[in-house]
């Protein structure tokens, strides 16, 4: 076991654990975090993801370890209920989602890509989105929403 | 709930609220008739309050055994509500699936699949009651007669008189109806709905969205525990013994269970358990010895014992066969396929002092409750399960088997465990969706008019949903010394009526058994003969169970005649059916899609070839209408297939959400354009070898997706039929037939990988 200083989502936390222990199941069990979602735990699906510094990584091949000290953003730390973020707003008016459960990496992800790249293609939306699994196939409607949120946020 | 004592019950407190003639719910809700049935349990699903129940401050708590699986059923049935009750859609709270307050109404299935799982007859008919009680109990308040009352917000007021008002929260102020429900309390037709009907945004999304929405994964129970299961390492294989001190060291362990041939390891850390699952030394003999898998279709048609049913049998097929101008025959295969929902299963239990708590992802909180009760030997009414949502289902997958690990687990550590199973776990030992082989022959007449029809299929079973008494139908209850189903000799008996339920039945043969016609088409000549056999694995319901096989074959063999007589497909399809409803899609699908009339194949082109392809659905004989027309272009070097398009023309009847109607249709086409191209079960001699998404081939997020254009057909004056698993059925049929029109190659074995489309590209070209 060791002290580990972790920032989610603007909110720092020291957590007593080994240090190999995936980064999700501290955010899901000890900081009790509700984005990030254990899919797969091989780093395969993407139902994980939070960005670290700004980029999405699957969070249950991460050691936390890894991750000292790291400034850490999952979907709860983008926007809330009353307040969605833009990209959050986009999926709710596209009703882009079933089950929700591949929703961490879907929209981490696309966020990681529209911060970098405002005017994506179809082919770019598609790349960024290549390792992230939907299995209730929204597929229609997630991309819909990120072009939607990338008009937006540039007009 | 609210903890009013039998005197403060509206009737007994004096009012009168409304006298029942004999037409109660008593007699038609007879229990237990069917699956869908609500089942007798200690919320009387007679009583309305059992599903209704009104706060002072007007909000409406309404209480349903079914629940939302990601489906959309919470605004669906929120919006039920608030349609039969006339109030506004934030006014309804719903409670879903816990055995501690809902009716039994069994299993959730089919994603809206089936009308009693939308409450046609029982949370709508309940709401219709409480909407009649209210306006009795105003009548009777505010001195006027009942008819001269209307109702607006949850506000009734007298039409003669509109300073003669009251709420419902004023009329009823908490307390209870203590009245049965009516079964002639009148419904809202769909011409009158305000709120149903209308594409209300999920009430679910913005939590999912953001993250805040508590899925079963996010259950956190003071004093909680960690677990996960050691799986034996080949299917069959039975524990000779295991080595608790191979994990003694890893620190946190806190115990290791052994239940029969279930194992498990529970820790303080979720981390901890993982390690001690893995490491934990276990000895096991036997098992493994699977059928190849490259021989198993062969080995179907001579395996015994068989369960043999007819769905039809005219008895002169082979007759009108033997006259027939020509005779066409083709066998189909469709691979076993998992559910492989995204999140491995979880679930949370709570088992002590000889009661239990399950947080549990299952469709049938019920029937878990009971095979809970079985595998820890207490009475059902000690066990509580609590429905939280999982990741989506779409079936049997292991959201019920990990309930039972939970359970164990628990029960022997004495404290609260959570168990989340590994991605091997889940696609090692879920209850797949059927293997099928199914050989057809058709025979046509010299105008080309098919005149006799023979389907013959072959598919093995193990298991399925446990229901209330059969926990070792599924892996965890079967491990643990359960007994599963499994399949006895029994040859096919006399029909005595059509039921085409798992549409064994093409939609183009007449059904008739006497001098009854059920089925959707016109050919007289008809024999439909399923022979059920052993699995070595776990079988159990996958979306559109049995009806995805089934179509993919029929479908696709219409297809085939009508090239073989060099008719246009749609056109093909129309002449040989009957059904009204299943003809409009076909048409508006066709329309939609700016179908080119003509026979296929599309003569020849370049190295890509484009095509299009039709295929359509009767779904269960009659539970919902479905045509879809896929556009595909092929790449004849290597084999791969582009979709461009699909256009599903779709007919459920009253339309309860447009939206919610749409993302089931575009996920469900998707979703099987995905079971089409990429998955299939694989195993080796030992064990399943597609354990993880690199061997298990699900098209990810990052395909080049084809548009869905979905047409709906709105029928007001029918009832309202599945939704869920309609158009899922069509796809497979729908891109092989596009890909004979690109090619003319005809391929007639999922998945089509690029591989099985070379070879019979190949096969084509080569003398």
């Amino acid at each position: 076991m060791s002290t580990i200083n972790l920032t989610v989502n603007g909110h720092a936390h020291t957590v007593d654990v080994d240090p190999a222990t995936p980064l999700l199941y501290v955010l899901s069990d000890d900081l009790q975090l509700r984005g990030p979602k254990f899919g797969c735990g091989l780093g395969q699906c993407g139902a994980c993801t939070v960005l670290v510094h700004g980029r999405p990584v699957r969070s249950c091949v991460t050691q936390v370890g890894m991750v000292k000290g790291a400034d850490i953003t999952t979907l709860e730390g983008l926007g809330s209920i009353d307040k969605p973020h833009p990209l959050q707003q986009a999926f709710i008016d596209e009703q882009a989602a079933q089950c929700g459960f591949c929703l961490s990496g879907v929209i981490l992800e696309a966020k990681a890509l529209v911060d970098t790249n405002p005017h994506p293609t179809d082919s770019d939306i598609q790349r960024a989105l290549s390792g992230i699994l939907c299995r209730c196939f929204v597929h229609t409607r997630i991309l819909r929403a990120i072009k939607r949120y990338a008009r937006e946020k540039r007009a | 709930m609210t903890a009013f004592s039998r005197r403060e019950f509206l009737q007994a407190a004096g009012v009168l609220i409304v006298s029942y003639s004999s037409a109660s719910i008593f007699e038609p809700l007879a229990f237990g008739q069917g699956p869908f049935d609500t089942h007798a349990s200690h919320v009387d699903p007679r009583q309305l309050d059992s599903w209704i129940a009104i706060a002072a401050d007007g909000t409406v708590t309404a209480y349903s055994g079914k629940c939302e699986l990601g489906q959309g059923m919470l605004t669906a049935q929120s919006q039920l509500v608030a349609e039969e009750l006339s109030v506004p859609l934030a006014r309804v709270r719903l409670i879903q699936c816990d055995t501690d307050l809902c009716p039994d109404q069994g299993t959730t299935s089919g994603s809206q699949s089936s009308p009693v799982n939308f409450n046609d007859r029982n949370l709508a008919q309940a709401a219709a009651t409480a909407r009649e009680a209210l306006l009795e109990l105003a009548a009777t308040r505010l001195g006027v007669p009942a008819a001269d009352l209307t109702i607006t917000d949850g506000t009734i007021t007298a039409k003669s008189d509109k300073t003669k008002r009251a709420t419902y929260g004023e009329l009823v102020a908490g307390r209870k109806f203590n009245l049965p429900l009516s079964t002639t309390a009148k419904r809202k037709t769909a011409g009158e709905w305000k709120v149903l009907g209308t594409p209300a945004k999920r009430l679910d999304m913005a939590a999912m969205v953001t993250g805040q929405l508590e899925y079963v994964y996010n259950v956190h129970v003071p004093g909680m525990l960690h677990g996960r299961v050691v799986r034996p390492p080949r299917v069959g294989a039975t524990l000779v013994n295991v080595d608790e001190t191979s994990v003694s060291r890893i620190p946190g362990v806190v115990k290791v269970v052994v239940r029969k041939n279930f194992v498990g390891v529970v820790a303080e850390r979720q981390w901890q358990a993982a390690q001690a699952a893995q490491q934990l030394k276990a000895q096991w003999s036997g098992g493994g010895n699977l059928p190849a898998q490259d021989e198993f279709y062969d080995r179907l048609r001579t395996m015994k014992p068989s369960r043999d049913a007819f769905a039809v049998n005219s008895r002169d097929v082979d007759e009108k066969l033997a006259q027939a101008a020509s005779v066409i025959k083709a066998t189909y295969q469709h691979p076993y396929q998992a559910h492989a929902s995204i999140g491995a299963s979880c679930a949370v239990a709570d088992v002590r002092d000889g009661k239990a708590t399950i947080w549990s992802p299952t469709q049938s909180v019920y029937p878990t409750r009971n095979g809970v009760a079985m595998l820890l030997g207490l009475p059902p009414e000690s066990v509580h399960v609590i429905y939280t949502r999982g990741s989506g289902c779409y079936g049997l997958n292991a959201a019920d088997a990990v309930s039972y690990d939970a359970a164990l687990l628990s029960h022997a550590a004495g404290r609260p465990v959570r168990v989340q199973l590994t991605r091997e776990d889940e696609f090692r030992s879920e209850s797949y969706g059927y293997a099928y082989v199914i050989d057809q022959r058709i025979g046509v007449d010299r105008e080309g008019t098919i005149i006799a029809w023979d389907y013959e299929a072959w598919w093995p079973s193990l298991g399925s949903r446990p229901g209330y008494d059969k926990p070792g139908n599924i892996i965890t209850g079967f491990l643990a010394g359960f007994e599963p189903e499994r399949v006895t000799a029994q040859a096919a008996g006399e029909v005595t009526a059509f039921q085409n339920r798992t549409n064994p039945a093409p939609s183009y043969v007449a059904g008739c058994v006497g001098d009854k016609c059920a089925g959707a088409g016109t050919i007289r000549s008809e024999r439909v003969l399923a022979h059920n056999l052993p699995s070595p694995f776990f079988t159990g319901p996958l979306r559109a169970p049995n009806r995805v096989q089934n179509t993919f074959a029929h479908e696709s063999f219409i297809d085939e005649a009508a090239a073989h007589v060099k008719a246009d497909p749609v056109a093909y399809r129309i002449r040989h059916l009957r059904d009204e409803r299943l003809i409009e899609v076909v048409k508006q699908a066709a329309k939609a899609a700016g179908w080119d009339s003509r026979p296929s194949p599309k003569p020849a082109a370049g190295g890509r070839a484009s095509g299009r392809g039709i295929a359509c659905v009767a779904y269960s004989g009659d539970n919902g209408y479905v045509a879809t027309v896929a556009d595909v272009e092929v790449d004849r070097a290597s084999g791969r297939v582009r979709v461009k398009r699909f256009v599903v023309a779709h007919d459920c009847g009253p339309i309860s959400n447009p939206d919610g109607l749409r993302n089931q249709i575009e996920g469900g086409t998707l979703q099987g354009m995905s079971r089409a191209f990429g998955e299939e079960v694989t195993w080796d001699d030992q064990h399943v070898t597609s354990v993880d998404w690199g061997t298990y081939h699900s098209l990810p997020l990052g395909f080049e997706v084809p548009a869905v254009e979905s047409v709906l057909i709105n029928r007001a004056g029918v009832p309202a039929t599945g939704a869920g698993e309609t158009a899922i059925t069509v796809v497979a049929a729908a891109i092989g037939n596009a890909i004979f029109d690109a090619t003319g190659v005809r391929i007639r074995e999922a998945p089509f990988t690029p591989e099985r489309i070379k070879a019979l590209l190949a096969a084509k070209t080569s003398p």
